[in-house]
C-alpha cells in the first residue's frame, strides 16, 4: 500500500486508520478549497464560456442574442480603424512604459543597493506612488498636464518656453502617459533590491579575484542573477498595462481623436455606453487572447536569456 | 558590497576621494528622484489650498496665499462625501473579511492537506492570477444584474468570500509552506481535526502574512474604480474613488481647488495605513515576488 506513510506502522488497525485518515484528509482539503472552487466555476470558468458565446453574437443586453458567427471579429479587424488603433496604441503604451519602468527601478535598486544613509526614506517615497495608484494619480496628472494651467507648462513658462498641449495632442498624449507612469517606477525597485540582496557574495569575491571591473561584474553576475525577477515583473507589467483604464478614463475619456483609448476603454465603451454586449465580448476575447499568447511566448523564449540558478527550470 | 569598500583604503587617497564623488553623485541622483516623486503631492497639496481665483496664477506659486483650508469643509459638503467615505469603509471592511477568511481557508487546503487534483487545480489558480478581468466582466455583470445585485454593494463584496483574487491565495499559501510540519504533526497526535489545526494553530502563526494580506487587500479594494463605475449608479451608494469623478466639470468647469481637496481626503487613509504598516507591504514583495 503506497499510501501508507512511513510513520503509521504496519499493523493492521493503524493501516484501517490510516487509511480513512487519508480519504478524511482528501475530503476535507476539498472542502476547505470549495470556495475557491465553486469561486472558479461561478466568476472565472462560467463568465468566460458565456462571454466567449456572446462574442459571436449580436446583444444589446435587453433583446435576445442573436448568433453571427464570426461577424464582430471581422468587423473589429477589418473595418473598426478605431479598434485598430486601441490595439496600437494600448500596445505601444505597455511596450514602451514597462521596460522603462523595469530599467529605472532596476537603476534606482542599484543606487539603493550601497550603504548608503536614508535607505529606508528613499524606500519609502519611491513605493509612494504606487500606494496611491490608479485614480488618484490619474486626477493629479490631470491637473498637472493642464495645457494653460497646469505645472508642467506653468513651469516651462517662466523659462520662456511655450508648453504643448500635453493631453490634447494625438501625438503626445501617449508620451504624457509614458512619463507619468515612469514617475511610479519606483515600486518596482523595492522587488529588484530585494532581489539583489539576494545574490551570494561569494559570487562577487569570486569575481573580485579573477580581477573583474564593475562592469563586467553587473553584466556577468547582477544582471544574470537578477534575470527571473526583472523577467517575471516584466511579464506582470506588460499583463497589467495592457489592461490599463482608469488613468485614460479620467484623464482624457480616450481622446483626443481617440488617441488614448486604450483597449480596455474602448471594451467599456462599447459594452456600457453603447450596450454592445456581443461586440464588447468579442473585444474581451482579443484582449485574453493578446494577453495569453504573450505569456505563453514569454514563458517559452525564457529559456534563452532568464537564468536559473541550479539545474531547475521555473520554480 | 563589503568587500568593495574593504578593499579600498589599500589604494591611496585618490580613489578615496573618487569614492567619495560616487557617493555624493549617487546621494544626488537619489535626491533629485525623490523631489521628482514629491512634486505632484506637494502640487495637490497646493491647489487644495488656494482660491478659487488663484489656481491660474502664474508664474505657479507653490504656498497659496491667502491659504484657503475652507476649499476641504467646501469639498466634502458640496458632495455627500461622508456618506461616500462610510459606504468605502462598509465595501472595504467587508470585502476584505471576505478574502482573510476563504483566501487562507483555501491556501490552507492547498498548503497541507493532500487531495486528488490538489497540484493541478494549483496551476490552474496561479494561471487565474493572468487572467485578464475583461474576459469575464460582461457575463459576470449580467449574472448580477439578473440577481437584481445592481445597485447593491454585493457585487463589490461577494466574490471575495469565494478567494476571487487567487493572488491571496498564492500569498498565504507562500507563508503557510514556511511553517514546521511538526506543528501540525503533534497537534494531529492530540486528536486536532484539519480545521482547528487551521484555526488555532496556523492562523495565529500567520498574524504577519495575513496582515500583509488584509493591508494589500485594502488598499487595493480602496481604490478599485471600474466595478464600482459598473455597478453603482445612485450618488449616494458610490464609493469616494467613484465620487472622485464627479468633481470633473463635463465641459469646461472642473474646481481643482475642490478636486484636489478630495482627491487627498481620498489618498490619506492609503498613505497613513503605508506608513505605519510599512513592514508588511515589504513584506508581501518578499512573500511574493510581486507589488500586490
Amino acid at each position: 500500500m503506497s499510501l501508507v506513510s512511513a510513520r503509521s506502522g504496519t499493523s493492521r488497525s493503524l493501516l484501517r486508520l490510516s487509511l480513512s485518515s487519508r480519504q478524511s484528509e482528501a475530503l476535507t482539503g476539498i472542502l476547505m478549497a470549495s470556495p475557491w472552487i465553486l469561486g472558479f466555476l461561478i466568476f472565472i470558468v462560467g463568465p468566460m464560456l458565456v462571454s466567449l458565446y456572446l462574442s459571436f453574437t449580436r446583444w444589446d443586453l435587453f433583446t435576445e442574442p442573436r448568433w453571427i458567427g464570426l461577424r464582430n471579429y471581422e468587423q473589429l479587424f477589418l473595418r473598426d480603424a478605431k479598434f485598430l488603433l486601441s490595439l496600437k496604441v494600448t500596445t505601444i503604451y505597455a511596450f514602451v512604459s514597462v521596460p522603462l519602468q523595469v530599467s529605472l527601478g532596476l537603476v534606482l535598486a542599484n543606487l539603493l543597493n550601497q550603504k548608503i544613509r536614508l535607505l529606508g526614506f528613499f524606500r519609502t517615497v519611491y513605493y509612494l506612488p504606487s500606494v496611491i495608484g490608479g485614480i488618484a494619480v490619474a486626477v493629479m496628472f490631470r491637473w498637472i498636464f493642464g495645457t494653460q494651467f497646469g505645472l508642467i507648462n506653468g513651469m516651462l513658462a517662466t523659462l520662456g518656453i511655450q508648453g504643448p498641449s500635453w493631453l490634447g495632442d494625438p501625438d503626445l498624449v501617449l508620451v504624457s502617459f509614458v512619463l507619468m507612469s515612469m514617475w511610479g517606477a519606483g515600486a518596482s525597485m523595492l522587488i529588484y533590491l530585494g532581489a539583489l540582496q539576494g545574490i551570494p557574495t561569494e559570487l562577487y569575491e569570486a569575481a573580485d579575484v579573477d580581477g573583474a571591473g564593475n562592469l563586467a561584474r553587473f553584466l556577468r553576475i547582477t544582471v544574470p542573477m537578477m534575470t527571473p525577477v526583472i523577467f517575471f515583473n516584466m511579464i506582470m507589467g506588460i499583463i497589467t498595462a495592457l489592461q490599463e483604464f482608469v488613468l485614460p478614463f479620467i484623464m482624457t475619456r480616450g481622446g483626443p481623436a481617440n488617441s488614448s483609448t486604450f483597449l480596455v476603454l474602448y471594451l467599456y465603451r462599447n459594452a456600457f455606453e453603447l450596450f454592445k454586449m456581443g461586440y464588447a465580448s468579442a473585444i474581451a476575447w482579443i484582449i485574453f487572447i493578446y494577453i495569453m499568447v504573450l505569456t505563453i511566448f514569454i514563458i517559452r523564449s525564457s529559456s534563452m536569456w532568464v537564468y536559473y540558478e541550479g539545474s531547475l527550470k521555473g520554480r | 558590497m563589503a568587500q568593495r569598500t574593504a578593499r579600498l583604503p589599500a589604494q591611496g587617497s585618490d580613489t578615496r576621494w573618487s569614492e567619495q564623488a560616487k557617493r555624493l553623485s549617487i546621494y544626488l541622483v537619489l535626491l533629485a528622484g525623490a523631489i521628482i516623486v514629491f512634486i505632484p503631492f506637494a502640487w495637490t497639496l497646493s491647489t487644495a489650498l488656494k482660491a478659487p481665483d488663484r489656481l491660474a496664477e502664474f508664474p505657479p506659486r507653490w504656498i497659496p496665499d491667502p491659504v484657503v483650508w475652507g476649499n476641504f469643509p467646501e469639498a466634502v459638503t458640496i458632495k455627500p462625501f461622508g456618506r461616500w467615505f462610510l459606504n468605502t469603509l462598509f465595501v472595504v471592511g467587508v470585502a476584505t473579511t471576505g478574502t482573510i477568511m476563504s483566501a487562507s481557508l483555501v491556501a490552507f487546503s492547498f498548503a497541507r492537506l493532500r487531495w486528488p487534483g490538489r497540484n493541478l487545480l494549483f496551476l490552474v489558480l496561479l494561471a487565474t492570477m493572468m487572467l485578464p478581468d475583461q474576459v469575464t466582466l460582461i457575463p459576470t455583470f449580467v449574472l448580477f444584474r439578473h440577481l437584481g445585485w445592481v445597485n447593491t454593494y454585493l457585487p463589490l463584496v461577494a466574490p471575495p468570500f469565494f478567494a476571487r483574487n487567487a493572488f491571496f491565495v498564492f500569498l498565504l499559501r507562500q507563508f503557510f509552506m514556511t511553517i514546521p510540519l511538526d506543528l501540525d504533526d503533534a497537534a494531529r497526535m492530540d486528536g486536532a481535526s484539519y480545521f482547528q489545526i487551521y484555526l488555532r494553530i496556523m492562523l495565529p502563526m500567520s498574524k504577519p502574512a495575513l496582515a500583509v494580506a488584509a493591508i494589500m487587500f485594502s488598499q487595493f479594494k480602496w481604490k478599485e474604480f471600474l466595478a464600482p463605475l459598473i455597478y453603482l449608479n445612485k450618488q449616494e451608494m458610490f464609493t469616494v474613488s467613484l465620487g472622485l469623478r464627479t468633481f470633473i466639470g463635463e465641459s469646461w468647469g472642473t474646481e481643482w481647488h475642490l478636486m484636489m481637496a478630495a482627491n487627498i481626503i481620498f489618498m490619506i487613509p492609503l498613505i497613513l495605513i503605508f506608513f505605519f504598516a510599512q513592514k508588511y507591504f515589504i513584506q508581501g514583495v518578499v512573500i511574493t515576488g510581486v507589488k500586490g
